[in-house]
């Protein structure tokens, strides 16, 4: 076999060229003047030089856009004289073992055009980097060097070379199939400990104990794939040990209040959905998403997952995999999905490189990764991206978070969760190779300088088309009936996927069926494997045939691996030998629960409120400096990048108004597959600066805002679920734990409250990171609670947008401002110190009587007050309609009626007409007529004494539309 | 019996659902038929009265958006889509149908504008602003030849949806040739129905001639890069809620279902 190189360069003008040259600048590597981007394609083959033209001529060439080359690996003709010395051909291509869509498209595309020949195929990029002539040869070289780190090549999925890259294709070994023991039995506590480091099982003493007990009651040693299951099943990321510990609390300074707390999730997750118990809910907590009622035929799923730390160290492929992942959940549910929504947290784009800690990519490169992942998947797998949030703080420079979320539905009763005795055990989807090795425990585990470079076999890349396929066979099987139960392959692979569909029942698998992406995986990465795509169901024998003709038809690969039993146990084959035999008892409820201590500190949360004394401050600049702050700025520029309109659902867009470029509260999606008038709306609450100061009072002010932002769009407050994102630092560091048990302690609170019930939850934690300075980093206290309501009629939906001069402009809820974490805070020179919002009691009866008025048709506009308070509400309804407000305002502290941040409040437009009405629904609640809707274009906000904004729209909307990634870094 | 259109579904189709409710609201049986299904009957595809190429990211947009469907379309059904194209029945590819249309040289010319070697007139490359974008737009319908645009006087709104949309010809005398030959089916306009200049975001990719959707010289053969089947609903449009009313996006495809009733 011969290796050719193709290489495609784009003729013209090439936007990604200048991307990275732009991208360079910034770095201020001013001394790069041209950038030339080209495409590399190695095939492998046993064509004539003239079939390569062919090739290279049918497959590969565009003459308008593009020219092609084609010569054999390696190269033996120098760079072409048109180079000159001041110009670096840098190649970069995969490492082993990544996936790379593109390749088998292309393999079949040359058989397809009778190139039967060609055997493998794997891609590169090719840099042409040109330097100022004053450059020399060797400072070319490291510049280019330290342009490929800073932006060329990301050295955990991808390497580069100065001149011709080798490709990598793996060597066709076959495995031994060689089965390690590990002898645990006579170990000490010490060497316990040793063992987990070892093989990065993130598993503690008593957990490693548990382990060696029960060795020594089946008196014998484990297999690795034995231990190694055990360490996925016991990880943080599958059974949430922390979240089920019993902790012990403690108080400083008021010690008789200490407590004991015996499970975060059941004392205050599912205990709230359990006392509200809502009639409509159809799962919660024990499927891979919630489900609740849509209309009498049909009901809905929704499941937010997090994948930050693969996103951290491969921000492409980790957001990639994030979406895909949770695509699966809700597949995984038999449910067709219809929407996604995504949260992402970054570091400041304007970070200094000097401060960055050391191995961490810069957060300007984490977030455009994230975003391109995101946008791939996404895209491509043809789900809408409706709704989301992008935050940014320091806390997350090396821990960004990314939050997947994706909603489903299905017609009632379809989905089956039961495997029967005999039924075969099916992989649907995509091959296995070593992607993301033990991810569930590197997900458990805190980051440190180095994790880049050891954890590079836990990142995994996504292929979305494949995806596709899985969601076109799966949502067809179901129709048919053809599976008895079915799960994903997420974090822990098939062990996971496995282990947990078995385990009411047992199963009996052969490795050695598994279809691998290339030969010489040992049986423990078989089965331990996190490669995408894949799907494990459980499927009767006579639908075997009914299934494989789906597959062949949607190009999806179906593979039997083996059966289930009945006899309870989980029994692991390679090649007939048995390499893992385990209890599934043991497996599944073997775990001791962990005892920890937590911390609770309220003294920081601050009084309730402060005085303060700011003079000279110009409420116009505060107010502009809001807009543009990178939290409440526009994103359109992210979310234009997302397909929001495919299923022809999504009736309110993530942008709406007369330019479609002002915030919408809620997504409201109206799916194909019905045909009545009832919708989905979909939102989400976040707000780690509150968590910084109070976590108890900041999870009740974002599941308000959660629940607000639905009620503001429409939807009925009676008929929402919510969903908790737990994203905390260590749990081990009892503060830490003592915030996050503020944090559940306050969701138990707001969820009865509101009588909205957890249908769904996921904890990330160990969100820290040990800088090479020696210093813990960890993330703000982060909650994510995502919101999803019933809307029994779409038409009924309003938007934020101001509609007509005229109207009068009402403030409803309990408005009670205050600066505590306020982004007040971040752009004022001084701070003002003090407790951060509470939410009223009366809040739920506000949200009804708004829900009432919206019903009845009484709303033009609604919109929440969220951060930045009053003022900055109040100028989104502005950009949105293009039309002026005039607000007088009755207070004797106008600085905090602007900025102050307050919960439970929104602002709605009613017409003269119907103001009569809405007062009388109101009539015992807080309201307050503050304005009106002024055809002039310009927002201006009156005290009693003077004038304390007076903008027009076009400065709002300016100020507003700021670039997330500022051209130039301070 | 009504007539039947095929929704042909290839690796990675996405807006095949979106595009059926369309043409059934239109008035005319939409069949799902996979790919892979129709090569082993490909004469089956004649059995049809439309063929509709759906949008999404076929075989990934390895290689460029539509090639390899394309070259699918070239390897497996050259024959019965040339017959059924000369029999006069209509054609749309949209997003990446028309892609793909372009690519496998079925659009503008039915590959008589074919280059020397064997390679294409015309292509659809990346955006000019180098990203993938969804927006609504405006779009025009021109072309009095096309039966799917053919007596349309109103603007479509509708959103687009593509990273690969900038419509290029390999010279001026090609453009000339689709130009006075009345092949630009749809262009992207102001609000105000005037040319949008290459001005973005009005023209969102930076299409020559602001061109969003050409036919062949028969008319029947039409591809373009918006995606009229969402805007089919008074619910679906953007300002709705301002009391906008749309639905703009129907007219094509009734445009088109009519003509196939005709045949």
């Amino acid at each position: 076999m011969i290796v050719h190189r193709v290489i495609t360069c784009p003729i013209q003008s090439d936007p990604r060229a200048a991307k990275i040259l732009s991208a360079a600048h910034v770095l201020e590597f001013h001394q790069l003047q041209r950038v030339e981007c080209q495409n590399l394609y190695f095939i492998e083959s046993q064509l004539s030089h003239e079939e390569l033209q062919q090739l290279a001529l049918k497959l590969f060439n565009d003459p308008i856009t593009q020219s092609v080359t084609s010569d054999e690996v390696p190269s033996k003709s120098p760079a072409p004289a048109s180079f000159k010395s001041d110009t670096v051909i840098l190649e970069v291509a995969l490492r082993p073992g990544v996936t790379d869509p593109v390749v088998q498209e292309i393999v079949r595309a040359a058989h397809e055009l009778g190139f039967l020949s060609v055997h493998r195929v794997a891609t590169g990029l090719r840099f042409i980097l040109q330097y100022e002539s004053s450059v020399s040869k060797s400072e070319a070289n490291f510049l280019s060097a330290s342009i490929s780190a800073a932006l060329l090549a990301n050295g955990v999925i991808q390497h580069w070379k100065i001149g011709h890259i080798e490709p990598y294709f793996p060597e066709e070994v076959e495995s031994t199939g060689a089965v390690e023991t590990i002898s645990i039995r006579n170990l000490s506590d010490g060497e316990l400990l040793a063992l987990s480091q070892d093989r990065r099982a993130a598993l503690d003493l008593n957990e490693m104990k548990a382990i060696q007990a029960y060795c020594c009651k089946e008196n014998r040693d484990l297999t690795d794939v034995e231990f190694e299951t055990i360490a996925q099943t016991w990880s943080e990321h599958c059974v949430h040990k922390t979240f089920k510990a019993k902790i012990d609390v403690r108080y400083p300074g008021h010690e008789a209040r200490a407590s004991s707390i015996d499970s975060l999730i059941k004392t205050y997750l599912k205990s709230a959905t359990e006392e509200i118990d809502a009639p409509w809910i159809r799962s919660a907590f024990v499927d891979n998403a919630g489900i609740i009622d849509f209309d009498d035929e049909f009901e809905v799923s929704f499941k937010v997952e997090t994948h930050n730390h693969p996103s951290a160290i491969e921000p492409f492929g980790g957001a990639n995999t994030g979406v895909g992942g949770v695509i699966r959940d809700v597949l995984g549910v038999s449910h067709k999905p219809i929407a996604n929504t995504d949260v992402l947290c970054f570091g400041g784009q304007t970070t200094s490189f000097d401060r960055l800690p050391k191995g961490v990519l810069h957060p300007r490169r984490i977030m455009s990764g994230v975003v391109s992942g995101v946008q791939d998947y996404g895209n491509k797998t043809g789900i809408p991206t409706v709704n989301g949030a992008i935050l940014f703080d320091e806390g997350y420079t090396a821990n960004p978070l990314v939050f997947c979320g994706c909603i489903g539905i299905a017609p009632k009763g379809l989905h089956t969760r039961t495997p029967q005795e005999y039924d075969r055990i099916i992989i649907l989807g995509g091959r296995t190779g070593r992607d993301g090795l033990r991810g569930a425990t590197f997900s458990s585990m805190t980051m440190n300088a180095k994790t880049g470079e050891v954890a590079g076999a836990s990142v995994q890349i996504g292929d979305p088309i494949t995806e596709k396929g899985l969601i076109d066979v799966v949502i067809r099987a179901r129709d048919l009936k053809l599976y008895h139960a079915i799960t994903d392959c997420g974090a822990g692979g098939l062990s996971s996927a496995v282990g947990e569909i078995s385990a009411a029942i047992g199963a009996d698998i052969e490795l050695k069926s598994v279809r691998l992406k290339y030969a010489g995986l040992a049986p423990w990465e078989v089965w331990l494997s996190e490669a995408q795509e894949r799907m494990v169901l459980a499927v009767a024998p006579q639908n075997i045939s009914a299934l494989q003709e789906l597959c062949d038809t949607f190009d999806t690969e179906l593979t039997d691996i083996g059966v289930f039993t009945g006899n309870h146990r989980l029994v692991v084959r390679y090649d007939s030998n048995i390499v893992l035999n385990l209890d599934n008892e043991f497996l599944h409820e073997g775990i001791p629960q962990r005892q920890l201590k937590a911390i609770i500190d309220n003294s920081i949360c601050g009084d309730a409120k402060a005085e303060y004394q700011i003079s000279n401050i110009e409420t116009k600049d505060v107010l502009l400096k809001l807009l543009s702050h990178p939290n409440i700025t526009s994103k359109s520029s992210v979310i234009h990048l997302y397909d929001y309109e495919v299923q022809g659902g999504t009736v309110i867009k993530p942008l709406t108004g007369v330019q479609a470029d002002a915030p919408s509260d809620a997504a409201v999606i109206h799916p194909l597959v019905t045909k009545g008038p009832t919708g989905i709306a979909i939102a989400n609450g976040i707000n780690p600066e509150y968590g910084k100061r109070d976590a108890y009072n900041m999870a009740l002010a974002v599941v308000d805002e959660a629940v607000r932002n639905l009620v503001a769009t429409g939807a009925d407050p009676s008929h929402i679920a919510i969903l908790d994102n737990f994203c905390w630092g260590d749990p081990l560091c009892p503060e830490t734990l003592g915030s996050l048990v503020e944090a559940a302690r306050g969701c138990h609170d707001a969820a009865l409250l509101f009588q909205t019930p957890f249908i769904s939850g996921k904890d990330s934690l160990n969100n820290e990171y040990l800088g090479a300075d020696g210093q813990q980093h960890a993330i703000p206290p982060t909650l994510l609670i995502s919101s999803i309501g019933i809307m029994e009629d779409i038409t009924k939906a309003v938007t934020t947008d101001l509609k007509e001069a005229g109207n009068t402009l009402f403030l409803v809820g309990e408005f009670k401002p205050v600066f505590g974490s306020s982004h007040f805070n971040l752009v004022a020179d001084e701070a003002i110190e003090e407790a951060v919002p509470s939410v009223s009691a009366i809040t739920p009866k506000v949200f009804h009587a708004a829900h009432q008025a919206i019903q009845s048709g009484l709303i033009r506009a609604a919109h929440d007050l969220s951060e930045g308070g009053l003022s900055v509400a109040i100028a989104e309804m502005c950009i949105g309609g293009r039309l002026g407000a005039k607000l007088t305002l009755n207070a004797s502290d106008p600085l905090r009626t602007l900025f102050g941040e307050t919960t439970g409040c929104l602002l709605l437009e009613a017409s003269e007409g119907k103001k009569d009405m809405l007062l009388n629904l109101f009539r015992d609640l807080p309201i307050q007529r503050i304005g009106m809707v002024t055809k002039e274009p310009i927002l201006n906000i009156q005290f009693s004494t003077f004038t304390a904004i007076d903008l027009t729209v076009d400065q709002v909307v300016r100020a507003w539309n700021q670039p997330l990634q500022p051209e130039i870094m301070q | 019996m009504k007539p039947q259109a095929l929704i042909l579904q290839a690796r990675g189709t996405n807006r095949d659902f979106d595009v059926a409710e369309a043409i059934r609201m239109a008035g005319m049986d939409a069949i799902f038929i996979p790919l892979n299904e129709l090569r082993i009957n490909k004469k089956h595809l004649l059995d049809f009265q439309m063929l509709i190429l759906p949008g999404g990211f076929s075989y990934a947009d390895s290689l460029g958006a539509g090639k390899l469907l394309a070259l699918d379309l070239n390897s497996y059904f050259k024959e019965e889509i040339s017959v059924f194209i000369e029999s006069g029945k209509p054609v749309i590819g949209i997003c990446n149908g028309f892609q793909a249309l372009v690519k496998s040289g079925i659009l503008p010319g039915d590959g008589e504008w074919n280059l020397e070697n064997g390679s294409l007139p015309a292509t659809l490359t990346f955006n000019e602003k180098g990203r993938f974008e969804c927006r609504w737009v405006y779009i025009k319908p021109v072309s009095q030849k096309c039966v799917w645009t053919k007596g349309l006087d109103e603007l479509i709104e509708c959103p687009i949806a593509h990273g690969e949309g900038n419509f290029q010809t390999i010279n001026h005398k090609l453009l000339t040739m689709i130009e006075s030959n009345d092949q630009i089916a749809l262009t992207y306009t102001h609000t105000d129905g005037s040319s949008a200049n290459g001005e973005y975001p009005i023209n969102p990719n930076g299409s020559i001639l602001d061109i969003a959707g050409i036919c062949n010289p028969q008319g029947n053969v039409l591809g373009l890069m918006p995606h009229p089947e969402n805007h089919i609903r008074a619910f679906q449009h953007p300002n709705w809620t301002r009391g906008v009313s749309g639905h703009s996006g129907l007219v094509l495809f009734q445009n088109g279902v009519r003509y196939a009733s005709s045949l």
